[in-house]
């Protein structure tokens, strides 16, 4: 039994090295770029997930109004609309299709298209769990939310096969670029319904040998945990430029393994990279190694209703303790030590308020009735991942050596996580966000009373006072500097405590062309190429 | 003897039962949920999601609901890849894991009964010592360092094996996630060998053989051998139902597309059809091995037959 | 054991003593257990000997072993040393803690079905497969839960206790950062240890029904001993061979199991540590800093050789037949 055994190994070794090919090299060849992609995607329904790793198969599958640019966050390229103007006060958008769109099945893409997702979308029944990206437009809440019924009334038409027009509740300055999110995706009509009604969580449209798209690429493959695979879809309008016979979507949860499978020539880009790992990259890969900006802040949630917590000086004091500098620089490896809530963007700069002063804070701490950390109570703070324990055990020692508290770090699963903090069950928890789309709103909006995510029973009548005055301002700087007020009293306030802004490390082939650091992250697949 | 197997089957469909109100309950109290995302879907969107579902029904409804369907064969849809069937995710990882499994076991049992017969045989001589420590190996190295540093070795540097992923038809997909996951039981498999030989060896029937002048060769392969894989085949009946219906470590480790990874998701998401079904299915196969290895049992001690 | 061997006399524990004195690979692990069992218990007792484990330095982190850092330095900065020998204590605690439960359950459930047989038998092991299939993580998970409460108060009250009702918060503090280890991990391992006797009690139950078919036993039965008599006396000692080297099996799984439980907020809370995690924490950074992988590792991997030829040791000396050789 051991011979036949050791035999077939030495075998299957020797044919292995035969071919003296990586994965890699062949698929250069081939015109395929293989994609580390972190998990399996709950599905590939535009309007049924939440996720960044769907959106990047969604990504190549579909595409919106506007497309993304390859080499900048502010350029809004053509997407299935050629053209687009708005009112003087922003609430009135045409877009205009390219009359030669067509879905991957050959049918002829239209407004109504658009029309049936935005509707399909907001459908009470159909329990979109993305919906609220829709509220821009006018009565869409009410609509999903079951208070109209009839979808004439909401600020969406098709002027002609070829016209949009939206109708939103606000001035939405950045709508270009909000369309450019998967939630704002079209979805094929005829297919859709082909499998099912408007409200149907269920229909098989989406599953492979069904999905119709009008992307750069159509699903030719999809294993479970396995791979996703697309090819170039002939009929996408701008075929020609398509660089990319096809993309390998492999979800691999392990960063160490994806790094490994990199490594081995099995990978052309990872998704991310263990902060471990960074410095030997660095040092031995150098030419792989990415390090590159991204929307998101890592931050510490308080809930402001326990005691000592509930004082705005006590969570300074804790926020002043925080030496972000030697965090960043140790343990975040390329992330920014956070200077605000919302990370830089365009034009957008909220004031720096956010230092390293544990002087002032021990006075702050003393001013709110705890001198030298006496009867502070002990508090415990949630971590929900094994890669969230060294910094939390940073801040632990922080905390201890400058303010003299002693703060539990408490590991979760995910589920105790996530409930602890929507039900105000919790001291501190450790947490991340990233944004959406590229306005500050997107770190802003979730501080307001009653926001799903805001969990920290904090909230300010004069906070969301400016947020609603600068959602009515059409005018973009003034806007900003309504938004920057509103900011800074939050953060003199800090119901959270901004530790770092997100840097995206990962490691990429150099023979991958086309892609570009980009704030977003999302990297259009059509203008990627293969020069091996 | 049918009769008993018989028996044996009718006992394991009220276990199955058993195990599947347990299994629906605990799940069900646990405080995850396929809808809690790190972004907190709306009130209004959530209630209809679950009514969708079938999870705003009072529990025993459910229960019930689940049951009937289960009797007609209808595991259910998975909640956390919308709206796919959970006999559709079975189907496409248990053949994976229990591929995987085989070879895995094969090689446990290849390199571990030996090397315990071989160390029992030559009792604390340098054999004997250089077996047990290499077996010790197997079971202090645990397998995320193992499996990583095999990836490493053969995957970066040499370049002949991936790093991850599988393929049903190429075994230099196999070789290393069947070797870090068959290492353990091989050692597991050699102590428990050794044990139970030196069991054996021991008893009087062996001295009386010895003074007959009956040679070692034949001792150990007539009279000692099936006695003295007594503890051996106990172990194995429920890690081979462990082994083939998926190993986490091991999955996450090469990034394999199996059940163990669908069951980690699945629990973390309290995804209960999947977890349901995944554990009816390694209950109908830890039922199946425990009744092969109990005849096996028999058929290793014929004085077991007479009373029953 | 212990009882039933005490009532044969002194003669067959001295004659077991003195053959486990011979045989040299026991004595050697004997003397590693001793010698690392001290180090861990002993040496972080004695004040300002070790560094403080939990101490972090982070401009010194990722240090090589040095003459300051025997060890080296882990990710955070802190002495690698110190760290495994307080890590030693909460795993051997837990080895040790949860095998005894599980081992003990486990030889009384599989000798009762081995030498009961029929209904009893098929009653036991029904139960037995249906635990083996149930998901442990989800029932660990929920045991987790359930006892919280229970541990709360339970370290409460210890904390009450070692520094008095009126201490000030930061004495409590202190008392609260080393006992709450014990509170919170035995009561849960003793929990894990009552579901984890399910392999232990399949073999029992087979190497039961082998030495009870055999001649000696029907000899005893007929001369009308009572079953826990045979049972015990004349049948587990001579299934004592498996059973020890089935627990020393056990040990290391539990000792690893244990980083996995931290990482659900079951296990050691951070920043302290144990075994199982340095060797997660080092096996992902082994490429760049291979000591934060090899000492911790050395000492595990010590650990359960030197258990592993004791337990042998230990068969050969108990063996009921050897004294006849």
């Amino acid at each position: 039994m051991l011979r036949p055994l050791l035999l077939s190994c030495l075998i299957a070794i020797a044919l292995a090295s035969c071919q003296k090919q990586t994965q890699v090299e062949r698929a250069n060849e081939e015109g395929i770029m293989l994609v580390g992609n972190s998990a399996e995607p709950k599905a590939l329904d535009p309007q049924l997930v939440t996720g960044v790793i769907e959106s990047k198969i969604i990504g190549a599958l579909f595409e919106g109004l506007v497309a993304d640019d390859p080499e900048s966050d502010d350029a809004m390229p053509p997407g299935a609309a050629v053209s687009w103007e708005h009112n003087e006060d922003m609430t009135e958008w045409t877009f205009q299709l390219r009359p030669e769109g067509r879905w991957s099945d050959n049918t002829p893409l239209t407004a109504h298209d658009f029309v049936f997702a935005y509707r399909r979308m907001l459908t009470p029944d159909l329990a979109a769990p993305y919906a609220e990206m829709l509220y821009f437009i006018d009565k869409a809440e009410a609509y999903n939310k079951g208070e109209i019924e009839d979808f004439s009334e909401v600020g969406v038409r098709a002027i002609d096969d070829f016209t949009l027009a939206l109708r939103l509740r606000e001035p939405v300055p950045f709508l270009p670029s909000l369309t450019r999110h998967y939630t704002w995706f079209p979805v094929p009509r005829h297919v859709v319904l082909q499998h099912g009604d408007i409200d149907d969580r269920f229909t098989p449209w989406s599953e492979l040998g069904n999905l119709v798209g009008n992307g750069p690429f159509q699903l030719s493959e999809w294993r479970f945990h396995d791979v996703i695979e697309v090819t170039r879809n002939p009929h996408y309008w701008d075929a020609e430029n398509v660089g990319l016979n096809g993309i390998r979507f492999f979800p691999i949860e392990n960063p160490y393994t994806e790094a490994r499978a990199f490594l081995a020539g099995q990978l052309h880009t990872t998704y991310t990279l263990p902060p471990d790992l960074v410095d030997t990259m660095a040092a031995d890969y150098p030419q792989f190694l990415r390090q590159e900006p991204y929307v998101g802040t890592t931050f510490v949630r308080l809930n402001n209703t326990r005691p000592a917590l509930d004082d705005a000086r006590v969570r300074r004091a804790l926020s002043l303790a925080i030496d972000r500098e030697l965090l960043c620089e140790h343990i975040f490896e390329g992330y920014t030590p956070a200077r605000s809530m919302t990370p830089k963007m365009g034009a957008y700069e909220p004031e720096p308020v956010l230092s390293f002063d544990p002087e002032k804070g021990r006075e702050l701490l003393a001013e709110a009735g705890y001198p030298k950390g006496k009867g502070f109570p002990r508090y415990s703070m949630l971590i929900s991942r094994p890669s969230a324990r060294a910094s939390a055990e940073a801040l632990q020692a922080m905390w201890k050596e400058h303010l003299n508290i002693l703060v539990d770090i408490q590991n979760k699963d995910w589920g105790s996580y996530i409930s602890a903090q929507q039900s105000l069950e919790f001291d501190m928890a450790s947490a991340g966000w990233i944004g959406d789309y590229l306005d500050p709103t997107t770190f802003l909006n979730m501080w307001t009373e009653g926001n799903g995510n805001n969990n920290t029973g904090w909230h300010s009548d004069a906070y969301e006072e400016l947020l609603d005055k600068a959602a009515l301002q059409a005018d973009p700087a003034e806007r900003y500097r309504l938004l920057a007020e509103a900011e800074k009293i939050l953060m003199e306030e800090r119901p959270v405590l901004p530790v770092s802004w997100y840097a995206r490390n990962y490691l990429h082939r150099p023979e991958v062309k086309g892609w570009h650091p980009l704030l977003l992250d999302n990297h259009p697949w059509k203008a990627i190429h293969l020069e091996p | 003897m049918i009769r008993q197997i018989l028996n044996r089957l009718g006992q394991g469909l009220l276990v199955l039962f058993v195990l599947f109100t347990l299994t629906f309950f605990l799940v069900r109290s646990l405080p995850t949920g396929p809808f809690k995302t790190e972004r907190a879907i709306p009130e209004h969107i959530q209630a209809k999601m679950e009514a969708y579902y079938g999870l705003d029904q009072p529990l025993l409804v459910q229960y019930q609901k689940r049951l009937v369907n289960l009797l007609s064969g209808d595991l259910g849809l998975s909640l956390r890849l919308e709206g796919r069937e959970v006999s559709e995710i079975i189907s496409q990882s248990f053949p994976v894991s229990l591929q995987l499994g085989l070879v895995a076991i094969v090689l446990a049992i290849t390199i571990g009964v030996p090397l315990g017969i071989l160390a029992a045989w030559r009792k604390n001589s340098l054999t004997d010592y250089g077996a047990m420590a290499l077996a010790m190996v197997g079971i202090c190295i645990p397998s995320f360092v193992i499996g990583p540093v095999l990836a490493d070795q053969f995957g970066r540097r040499m370049e002949i094996l991936p790093a991850m992923g599988w393929s049903p038809l190429s075994p230099a997909f196999w070789i290393l996630p069947a070797l870090t996951l068959g290492l353990i039981s091989a050692a597991y498999l050699s102590r428990l060998t050794r044990a139970g030989m030196l069991e054996t060896l021991n008893q009087d029937f062996v001295r009386t053989a010895r003074a007959k002048g009956v040679s070692e060769g034949r001792i150990l392969s007539h009279h000692c051998l099936r006695g003295g894989l007594i503890p051996a085949v106990a172990y194995i009946g429920p890690a081979f139902a462990a082994i083939i219906s998926g190993s986490l470590v091991i999955e996450s480790i090469f990034a394999i597309p199996g059940l163990g990874t669908h069951f980690i998701k699945s629990i973390e998401t309290g995804d209960e059809p999947v977890i349901t079904g995944v554990v009816l299915l390694y209950g109908s196969l830890i039922i199946l091995a425990n009744i092969a290895t109990d005849l096996l049992g028999v058929w290793l001690n014929p004085r077991l037959r007479s009373t029953r | 054991m212990t009882t039933t061997e005490l009532e044969k006399g002194t003669s067959l524990w001295h004659d077991a003593t003195l053959r486990l004195k011979k045989n040299h690979a026991a004595m050697a692990g004997v003397v590693v257990l001793a010698v690392i069992f001290l180090a861990c218990l002993v040496l972080p007792s004695i004040p300002d000997l070790l560094q403080d484990p939990n101490a972090q330095s982070l401009a010194l982190k990722n240090r090589p072993p040095s003459g300051e850092h025997w060890f080296g330095t882990d990710h955070l900065g802190r002495d690698i040393f110190s760290r495994v020998l307080y890590g030693g204590r909460i795993s051997i605690a837990v080895g040790i803690i949860t095998t005894a439960v599980s081992v003990t359950i486990g030889v009384c459930w599989g000798a009762l079905a081995g030498y009961a047989g029929g209904r009893t038998d098929d009653a036991l092991m029904r139960v037995v497969d249906i635990l083996y299939a149930l998901p442990f993580l989800i029932i660990v998970i929920l045991l987790g839960k359930a006892i919280e409460p229970w541990t709360v108060d339970l370290t409460n009250w210890a904390v009450d206790l070692f520094a008095g009702k009126e201490a000030s918060v930061s004495r409590q503090n202190e008392t609260r950062t080393w006992v709450e280890p014990i509170t919170t991990l035995v009561p849960l391992f003793i929990a894990i240890g009552a579901l984890s006797w399910l392999t232990v009690s399949r073999i029992v139950r087979a190497q039961v029904q082998n030495v009870a078919k055999q001649d000696f036993i029907e000899a005893a039965r007929s001369l009308g001993l009572g079953h826990a008599r045979i049972l015990f006396r004349h049948i587990l000692p001579n299934a004592l061979g498996p059973i020890i080297v089935y627990t020393t099996l056990t040990i290391p799984g539990i000792m690893l199991f244990e980083a996995t439980l931290s990482f659900l907020g079951l296990g050691v809370k951070p920043p302290n540590s144990s075994w199982g995690i340095l060797i997660e924490e080092g096996a992902n950074r082994m490429a760049s800093n291979p000591w934060l992988l090899f000492f911790p590792s050395l000492f595990f991997a010590s650990t359960l050789f030197a258990l592993n030829f004791l337990g042998d040791g230990l068969r050969d000396a108990l063996d009921p037949k050897s004294s006849k050789d």
